[in-house]
């Protein structure tokens, strides 16, 4: 029996069929495995196995520190999403519950080569030249934390200065307490500006252009 | 941690957007059960309809088990949406997801619905079926603390709470509901009720008294929460004494009602003094051609089932005008 029901393997095979360019996945684990490692590794083996357009390359935390270093991975389970280059979306912890799906659009987003932002929403954020970094905390059970971590990854992908992390808060519990989360989605711009709550791409840009005043 | 499983909340193929150039037969606006009902009803009557929502769910996805619902005992709320949601995307009618509704006007004896990012639809007919949003707790301390020990989503928040000394702020099934979950995280629970007694269905009642660390403290009013980085007490009031305590606490849950999402229809359709839409038995608002179904909706007793069947009720009825005012 593999990681996904059944019924879900069947419907994910159909919405593969809409991939277009190809979607390379990288996941960090290590040798020996945390729970969450080995069932995210499991479930990505599983998931990619469904679509020749997706590949899947796994590296070691510890041995293969160099690759670590340049995609700049300090935790696992770690997943990163490449298209034409890597746009800077990661998923820190196991994307399971509402965040499963996230992973999926995000794959489907990667291979349009498209993040579906308005040009107008794109353009108020086109002068960035700082890095910023984006960390969505989030918890399994939120239903709204999903629309949080693709919109940040959307922006991610729209702009280059952007990096974004799905972090999850349960087994991170250290930065759960570092950024004192105690409401999910917790969304933390460049450590220094945090808003609580999902919002549309408007709004998330300004909290993006906030974020960099108070830099 | 408990294992959440991958939810999968996709439709297998991408549904068509509604087109900003058509004049639809019917418009639904919500994604909820009144609205996923609605949908049902009018695909089947084979009107030319849209679906424009935020999200599927509405508020049933902050719930974590339902036990009231025709044909289920208990049903995770997340299978019951995906449920409702893949009935609904079965008829592969346009649906536009992410969308909140800013206005709906009448134009030319047909009705123009306006988006928030400023997309434009037009219908002979709507159903607006926009549910309700949680009423905000409106004390000193209540802003400021959101999302830093205030929280209205337990399913959300609950794990932060692991153990922790909390307050759920009400006395009806939401507030049960929201202590079950915090049951689940062995939270020290303290039930704080504005009114005398407790207003939540007997049966959830027994389950969440059997818990030992929960107290009950009905006839209380909540006067103002205080902290410093996150909360870290709440000072409330004994109505029949007027004796005041601070309590010690990590977090507090708000679950003292809900307030209709009406804000789209205010100015056109006749509301009562807390911002339901009037509706008469067939879902008719005051303005013909516009239908309202569900917990937006003056009809007492917002359940998941009342609202479904308000929805099909309310499609009904839009397929009876459409066919009475010639407009099919």
């Amino acid at each position: 029996m593999g990681t996904i029901a059944d019924k879900d393997r069947e419907r994910l095979k159909t919405i593969f069929e809409a991939l277009i360019h190809p979607v390379h996945i990288i996941m960090f684990t290590q040798e020996f495995e945390c729970e969450f490692c080995r069932m995210t590794r499991e479930l990505l083996e599983e998931v990619t196995g469904l679509a020749e357009k997706i590949s899947l390359e796994i590296f070691d935390f510890v041995n293969d520190k160099d690759q670590a270093q340049k995609y700049r991975i300090d935790k696992i389970p770690a997943i990163l999403l490449i298209g034409d280059r890597d746009y800077g979306i990661r998923f820190f912890g196991m994307p399971g519950g509402y965040e499963f799906t996230t992973l999926i659009q995000d794959f489907l987003m990667v291979s349009r080569r498209d993040h579906g932002l308005p040009h107008e929403v794109v353009s108020t954020l086109s002068g960035i030249e700082n890095p910023v970094h984006i960390q969505v905390m989030i918890s399994p059970g939120c239903p709204y934390c999903a629309q949080a971590v693709h919109m940040a990854h959307r922006f991610a992908m729209a702009v280059s200065a952007i990096t974004a992390d799905m972090v999850e808060t349960t087994e991170f519990p250290y930065l759960a307490t570092k950024y004192n989360v105690q409401g999910v989605p917790k969304i933390i711009i460049n450590e220094k500006h945090s808003v609580v709550g999902s919002m549309p791409e408007k709004e998330f840009a300004q909290e993006i252009l906030k974020a960099l005043q108070k830099s | 941690m408990e294992f959440p499983g991958f939810i999968l909340n996709l439709p297998q193929t991408e549904a068509h957007k509604p087109d900003q150039g058509i004049l639809y037969d019917l418009l639904i606006v919500g994604g909820g059960p009144a609205a996923m009902s609605a949908v049902i009803y009018a695909a089947r009557k084979m009107l030319n309809c849209a679906l424009i929502t935020i999200d599927f769910g509405g508020l049933i996805r902050e719930t974590s088990e339902i036990e009231n619902y025709l044909g289920f005992q208990s049903i995770d709320a997340r299978d019951l949406v995906a449920r409702f949601e893949e009935h609904v995307r079965s008829f592969r009618i346009p649906v536009l997801t992410g969308a909140a509704v800013k206005e709906i006007r009448k134009q030319n004896g047909d009705f123009l619905l306006l988006t928030e990012s400023g997309q434009q639809f037009s219908g002979k007919t709507v159903i607006f079926a926009a549910g309700e949003g949680h009423r905000q707790l409106l004390i000193p301390g209540s802003k400021e603390f959101v999302g830093r020990g205030i929280s209205y989503c337990t399913t959300c928040d609950a794990p932060f709470f692991r153990e922790k000394k909390v307050i759920i702020a009400g006395g009806g099934n939401s507030a049960f509901t929201t202590a079950i979950d915090l049951m689940r995280v062995h939270a020290e629970i303290t039930m704080i009720n504005f009114a005398e007694d407790w207003q939540a269905d007997g049966t959830l009642q027994q389950r969440v008294k059997k818990y030992d660390r929960i107290q009950f403290l009905d006839h209380h009013e909540i006067l103002r929460i205080e902290g410093s980085k996150s909360v870290e007490s709440v000072v409330i009031k004994n109505r029949s004494t007027g004796q005041e305590v601070s309590i010690q606490v990590d977090g507090i849950f708000i679950e003292i009602g809900l307030v209709p999402n009406s804000g789209p229809v205010k100015n056109l359709a006749q509301l009562n003094r807390i911002g339901e839409v009037i509706i008469d038995c067939t879902c008719r608002t005051n303005i013909p051609g516009l239908f309202s179904a569900g917990d937006v909706t003056a009809i007492p007793h917002k359940q998941i089932i009342i609202s479904a069947g308000d929805g099909a009720k309310a499609a009904l009825s839009a397929y009876d005008y459409l066919i009475e005012t010639a407009k099919i």
